[in-house]
């Protein structure tokens, strides 16, 4: 029988890393995933679990601990936000490209400057191209769930990459929702142990990693690493159907909700996917079709199976909580129409900017960008591609 | 040296599905594998007529590029040997000169 509690979604991982009992967790505190290592450590110092815990003097410190106790043979995770994970950045590369399955918890929050702890995604959408494999989540369950999974995703042998999830910085993270656990021992058989083919510390075959690669084998080394974020894509789904076995909950590549006959739709992440649904149920009551479609997995990118799903719309808008500041609208938009180019190419798709250091997306605001959609599906003229939504002007 | 069955060979035809993935090396002294010394500008050149056999300039290169079998040195290492010159330097018996790699 499931457990039912009520925690926010940083206890919710802290209690989903208890019951993976990591052999190393190496943080540094930063608003707001600051109490994932601070409930982790307090695990850890009640005896709960058997990880050897580093307190270091930064996020740089952090990663690099990761990928040392990675590389020796240990399961590692951590946890991050904003300017911490941007003091990663070097190392981010460095453990993708030795192939090292680090789990992350990117506690979603505005990149200064302006300085800034509230939410959005410019953090982990900066962190796109470094090789990791990106999940979002939209509550704590989705969360706690998301970490076990992704232990199994990233140290999958046709994997093998580091795994970030992401939830929203204090909407998910400090929000006290109901959650449904699993028992300590299902969360332990499902992770299993952890034994990679190589590691540092095997000594019957001991290895060397991280070595200088020049003209003749770097560039086959980055073709095998993209080929490890292309065989993810069947693992994620491999791994999240085992999930679902053992707790009921069903994950994909992403969650379509009342798109079946829907002729309008957006494409969000997270948290502000719940905003929505509550739109698009008012707006189905009052028989506009109007559907969602919930990103979850970002990198790999779902491109085929997305521009299919959009494909019989009348009109779609991506929803970006982060400025790339192309001067072209936002990562997520980017992706998804150049997916769009190859299975919806007549679906006029547009592009909102919105909630950027926290600012508040009520249900209104997304009503707003359903009423500029059912305008585009009416007449089938755009008037503006790319959009600011709940800026004032 | 005793000869250790290597589990993988890096060549330039290497390619990428049979390489190690992450840049990992799998045997020690891989570094044989690669051809590093066209990086040299200038090379070393052994004259064994003066060479003692004082072995002061083996255990100076950086590069493990003196060759020696049974306790003697018996020529340069030209595919690894990067042309620093140190050997050159540790040499008390002129036995060898640092010339232009183009000469």
């Amino acid at each position: 029988m499931a457990i039912r509690d009520k925690l926010s979604g940083n206890e919710a991982v802290a209690v989903a890393m208890r019951q993976i009992d990591p052999d190393v967790v190496a943080a540094f505190p930063i608003t707001p995933s600051t109490e994932v290592p601070q409930y982790f450590s307090q695990f850890v110092a009640n005896g709960a679990v058997h990880t050897e815990f580093v307190a270091v003097e930064s996020e740089h410190s952090a990663m690099s601990a990761c990928i040392g106790s990675e590389a020796a043979g240990g399961r590692t995770m951590t946890a991050t936000s904003a300017n911490g994970l941007a003091l990663m950045w070097e190392m981010l590369y460095i453990a993708a490209s030795s192939r090292l399955p680090i789990v992350l918890s990117v506690v979603n929050r505005a990149l200064s400057g302006p300085i800034n702890i509230h939410n959005d995604h410019s953090d982990s959408m900066g962190a796109r191209d470094s090789g990791w494999i990106q999940l979002y989540c939209e509550d704590n369950q989705e969360a706690y769930d998301s970490v076990i999974q992704a232990i199994r995703i990233g140290e999958h042998p046709d994997v093998n990459l580091p795994v970030m999830v992401c939830y929203d910085g204090f909407i998910t993270s400090h929000s006290v929702e109901n959650i449904e656990l699993l028992e300590d021992d299902k969360v332990k058989n499902f992770v299993g142990e952890y034994t990679p083919a190589e590691y540092l510390l095997k000594r019957e075959s001991p290895v060397a990693m991280g070595p200088l690669d020049l003209q003749p084998h770097y560039f086959e080394h980055k073709r095998s690493q993209a080929q490890g974020m292309m065989n993810s894509k069947k693992v994620i789904l491999d791994v999240a159907k085992e999930f679902g076995k053992l707790s009921g909950r069903d994950y994909g590549l992403f969650e379509e909700y009342r798109m079946d006959d829907a002729e309008i739709g957006i494409i969000v992440l997270n948290s502000t996917a719940g905003t929505a649904k509550t739109v698009v149920d008012d707006l189905r009551d009052k028989g506009v079709k109007a559907g969602l479609i919930k990103l979850r997995v970002f990198r790999p990118f779902p491109f085929a199976e997305l521009g299919k799903a959009v494909s019989g719309l009348k009109a779609l808008a991506v929803m970006d909580k982060s400025d790339g500041f192309a001067a072209t609208g936002g990562p997520v938009f980017a992706d998804v129409r150049s997916a769009m180019y190859d299975f919806a190419k007549d679906v006029p798709c547009i592009n909102y900017i919105y909630g950027l250091g926290g600012r508040d997306v009520r249900a209104d605001d997304i009503a707003k960008v359903y009423a500029d959609l059912g305008e585009i599906a009416k007449t089938g003229k755009v008037s503006s591609t790319f959009n600011y939504l709940g800026v004032r002007e | 040296m005793s000869e250790k069955k290597r589990r993988f060979v890096f060549t330039p035809e290497s390619t990428w599905e049979e390489m190690p993935e992450g840049g990992l090396i799998l045997d020690a002294g891989n570094a044989d594998d690669f051809k590093t010394g066209d990086w040299r500008n200038i090379k070393p050149i052994w004259h064994e007529d003066k060479c003692k056999q004082c072995m002061l300039c083996y255990p100076v290169c950086p590069d493990s590029s003196i060759e020696v079998e049974d306790g003697k040195m018996t020529g340069i290492d030209y595919d690894h040997c990067k042309g620093c010159g140190v050997c050159a330097h540790a040499c008390k018996f002129g036995a060898i000169d640092m010339v232009d790699e183009a000469e």
